[in-house]
């Protein structure tokens, strides 16, 4: 049933946001909400600061996390979520799920993932190029793909607000390096999103706790995701969160553990049956989709079962009991152990020293995981609020501060560090670290360059990211070419070269010929990624085309509460209640009636609405009058669901699923 | 006088000034550092500075703010470490650590042999039987005997040398004491003279250098005990 019923029913309803969603959404028009956003490697959220507090941003379907799953339908349309589920069994080849792991790499890094997941790189792939997906027989890159899961979201986002969503935070593991970073800020520019800021997940998290308790100390966040791991100590001082320390491991999550878990059934079905699935996408995600949900079961239960239908026609049975699970399970959460000795050890404190720590992430749920922290820190973590949502959460708490602040989030900022060292490769293929991990961002480092011969014009300048001390075991960032140094002798030039990492954890180098003064030319060529005319060409909807879409949704919606309020009127003229209006007031009705169908004929979503509010007030007597019989018909015994006047529309309607009753 | 970095009265950011660290904090070039006023500075400080504070600001205001916060925090970093502070105003005096020790890598690399490091005399027959020691540990290791004994008096060592590193850190802070009354007396209008600076530098940058050659024999006796 739809909440927007004629006249003060819709009021009289007090549940859910719809019913408040127009005052909201006209008030807020005029600013611009920025949203907050988790992409995650499972699942993505998406969150906004609702007065003093953050709140999830539920989809079409109702539910608040969108599985980070992207699927080409019949019509190579995509899908995205809930939705591109069924896909991932039923046609495995056109659908994509935890492509967080491939943001920001390249081939060669990917090969060990390849080996556990179905990615399926497209053919013509060339060295040095950025990775391309298959889907069906289309290709997408990674940041493209992200960016159909950010759509989804900003979509979300814009049905729940009435207005378009062009701002946003988006969060990102806090050991994701400098092309990783790149990549998600591209993906959120090719959803026709202008991302403000990219925030650390733990710290994200933290603001989320921090808000509510407002208390200084120790704290450190443990991340365990679906595909990364975290650890962040941070210290906080009257609403300054300061990041002292961070580590982790951007491949490390529950996937892993469900891939144990496939490949155990795999080996058994191999060696029982003779039976070589590993090539068989349905077979594999079938095996799959009963893994996750033992695992799942098995945090809450001592013993599960699988079973699995299998091609052949029998069924994979096993039991697994919660015992065996923590058995298998412990090489891979032990693989957290060493990231968070490094923080501590980076931060310089004790473990005794950590005054909370907080648990982020659904693998978190895992017992035998909270028992590793536990021992870990010595003491019971947190676990108020929801590890899957406490990062969207978060970065909405950021959004909110980006956007000028509230009471709520007075005084509260972050400083949040680099992870990982930014170096420059030296003679001997060496690293010269400039910038130390676990720097407060921004951070800058300044170099000084000059020529090797005569009249050399440019200078190559090789950037790495990582703790290694040679520059083949660290990160290749990019390759920079100073071009156009003046003519000078051998060593005369004397290139001033600056690098700055922003707040988003992203490097700029900048570079100026000291003697000339003239600033030099860089070239930079990424070592993965994407150019800017390559995002410029990806984006999916041009702004003015974003505002369109919008505009064609609204009208759609508009439209359909047309038909939602106008069958409701019907309904109205023929209840005991319209003989008890005065002939003015029906006048007056009939007017408004026609005026809305006038207007519903056509485009101006906003005049629709207009009409549409008028209606809806000029009815409000009609609404009284129909609820007074109503309880009435109640007290007869009849319940109100039962009564006329409760029924809603049989229009289809994009707002009728969201219904809170 | 602290730089301006943001107006007094509209509060919004300003250029950055080409200063140095002390004069960012405006603080005298000194050594002895109170480091909880220092950190209230830098939150202070980051309040107004920050870009997350700027990000409704216009797009020149936000280019200084990201400025002004990376200056700010490259500063703090700097300062509030004992020994990257001495380095740091060691380097404005003129002494190029970081020259010396990039020459002498470079000189290694291209001669193929191990970077040569100036052993302290003080420690010249205590780090000879040291590395000895290492040495016969290594060979232990690789045949798998190693000796408990040995790895106990290593152990030993080591927990002498980190001793060592410590009293340094104490040492440096004496240093401290002696440069800051130089500046003080510069600052109350005495003279002072450049042969006296040129020592004081030369005593801080041997006691870096010696503390600095420990922790690196520090290390390698952690790699060996560890592998």
């Amino acid at each position: 049933m739809s909440n927007r019923v004629i006249g003060r029913l819709s009021n009289l309803k007090t549940s859910g946001f719809q019913s408040q969603n127009y005052p909201i959404a006209k008030s807020q028009m005029a600013t611009d909400r920025i949203v907050g956003i988790d992409l995650g490697t499972t699942n993505s959220l998406v969150a906004f600061m609702q007065g003093e507090s953050p709140v999830v941003i539920p989809g079409e379907d109702g539910l608040n996390l969108v599985p980070s799953v992207v699927a080409l339908d019949e019509n190579n349309q995509p899908v995205i979520g809930n939705a591109a589920r069924k896909y991932l069994t039923e046609t495995p080849e056109r659908a994509v799920y935890s492509i967080k792991r491939l943001m920001g790499r390249g081939v060669d890094d990917v090969q060990q993932e390849l080996k556990f997941f179905p990615f399926r790189l497209a053919e013509d792939l060339q060295a040095g190029e950025v990775l391309r997906i298959k889907l069906g027989e289309k290709t997408f890159t990674p940041p493209e793909i992200s960016a159909l899961i950010l759509r989804q979201l900003k979509r979300n986002a814009e049905r729940f607000f009435g207005a378009p969503v062009t701002k946003a935070v988006i969060t990102v593991p806090a050991y994701f390096n400098d092309a990783q970073r790149q990549a998600t800020k591209d993906a959120g520019r090719i959803a026709g999103l202008d991302v403000l800021r990219l925030v650390n997940e733990p710290t994200a998290a933290s603001l989320a706790y921090g808000l509510d308790k407002k208390q200084n100390g120790i704290v450190a966040v443990y991340d365990l995701g679906g595909g990364t791991f975290d650890i962040s100590i941070l210290k906080l001082h009257d609403g300054i969160f300061e990041v002292i320390a961070t580590n982790g491991d951007t491949h490390l999550g529950g996937d892993d553990i469900d891939n144990l878990l496939i490949t155990i059934a795999l080996d058994d079905i191999a060696g029982d049956l003779d039976l070589d699935l590993r090539r068989d996408g349905e077979a594999v995600q079938a095996i799959r989709k009963a893994v996750i949900e033992a695992k799942i079961a098995l945090s809450s239960q001592s013993s599960v079962k699988l079973d699995v239908e299998l091609p052949n026609g029998k069924r994979y049975l096993r039991e697994i009991t919660r015992e065996q699970f923590e058995q298998l399970i412990q090489p891979v959460i032990d693989r957290t152990v060493g990231p968070c000795k490094q923080a501590l050890k980076d931060a310089g404190l004790k473990p005794e020293q950590i005054d909370e720590v907080v648990l982020v992430g659904g693998s978190t749920r895992i017992p035998k995981v909270r028992a590793l922290v536990k021992e870990l820190f010595r003491r019971e973590p947190h676990t108020d609020l929801n590890p899957d949502e406490v990062v969207a959460l978060g970065a909405a708490v950021q959004a909110n501060i980006l956007g000028g602040g509230s009471e709520a989030t007075e005084n509260m900022l972050l400083l949040d560090v680099t992870p990982l060292s930014l170096g420059i490769e030296v003679a001997g293929g060496v690293t010269d670290k400039i910038i130390l991990r676990n720097s407060t961002i921004p951070a800058s480092a300044t170099q000084f360059y000059t020529t090797q011969i005569d009249g050399q014009a440019n200078v190559a300048i090789h950037v790495l990211q990582g703790e290694r001390e040679l520059a083949k075991d660290c990160r290749s960032l990019a390759r920079f070419d100073l071009k156009g140094i003046p003519a000078m002798a051998a060593g005369m030039a004397r290139i001033e070269v600056k690098f700055l990492i922003d707040a988003n954890g992203i490097l700029s180098v900048s570079a100026r010929e000291q003697r000339s003064g003239k600033e030099s030319e860089i070239q930079v060529q990424p070592s993965y990624g994407l150019t800017d005319e390559q995002v410029e060409g990806m984006i999916l909807d041009s702004f003015d085309s974003a505002e369109e879409d919008f505009r064609q949704r609204q009208l759609i919606e508009a439209r359909n509460e047309t038909a939602t309020i106008l069958a409701a009127l019907e309904k109205g003229k023929k209840s005991p209640a319209w003989g008890h209006l005065t002939t003015d007031e029906k006048k007056k009705i009939a007017k408004m009636e026609k005026a809305l169908i006038a207007v519903n004929a056509e485009d101006d979503y906003q005049a629709i609405r207009k009409a549409i509010d008028a209606l809806n007030q000029g009815t409000t007597r009609l609404a009284e009058l129909m609820m007074d019989s109503a309880v009435s018909t109640a007290l007869k015994g009849k319940t109100m669901d039962e009564a006329d006047m409760g029924e809603g529309p049989t229009a289809p309607h994009p707002m009728a699923k969201a219904d809170f009753e | 006088m602290r730089a301006v970095h943001f107006c007094e009265a509209c509060g919004k950011v300003q250029p950055p000034a080409p200063v140095d660290y002390f004069t960012f904090f405006a603080l005298p070039r000194k050594l002895n550092l109170d480091v909880p006023s220092l950190e209230k500075d830098f939150y202070e400080l980051s309040r107004k500075l920050h870009p997350d504070l700027n990000a409704r600001a216009g797009s020149k205001e936000q280019e200084w703010s990201l400025q002004q916060s990376s200056l700010l925090n490259d500063a703090y970093r700097t300062l509030k470490d004992p020994i990257k502070r001495t380095q740091y105003l060691l380097r404005l005096e003129g002494v190029e650590l970081e020259e010396q020790s990039k020459t002498a890598t470079e000189q290694a690399r291209s001669s193929g042999e191990i970077k040569k490091q100036i052993v302290p005399p003080d420690l010249l027959e205590e780090v000879f039987e040291l590395n000895m020691q290492l040495e016969e540990l290594r060979m232990q290791k690789k045949t798998g005997e190693d000796d408990p004994a040995l790895i106990e008096e290593i152990g030993r060592q080591k927990l002498e040398l980190e001793e060592k590193h410590e009293a340094l850190l104490h040492e440096l802070e004496n240093r401290w004491k002696v440069w800051d009354g130089m500046i003080q007396r510069e600052h109350n209008g005495q003279p002072v003279s450049e042969e006296e600076r040129r020592q004081e530098r030369d005593k801080m940058v041997d006691v870096l250098n010696r503390r600095n050659y420990i922790r690196n024999l520090v290390r390698d006796v952690s790699e060996v005990l560890e592998n």
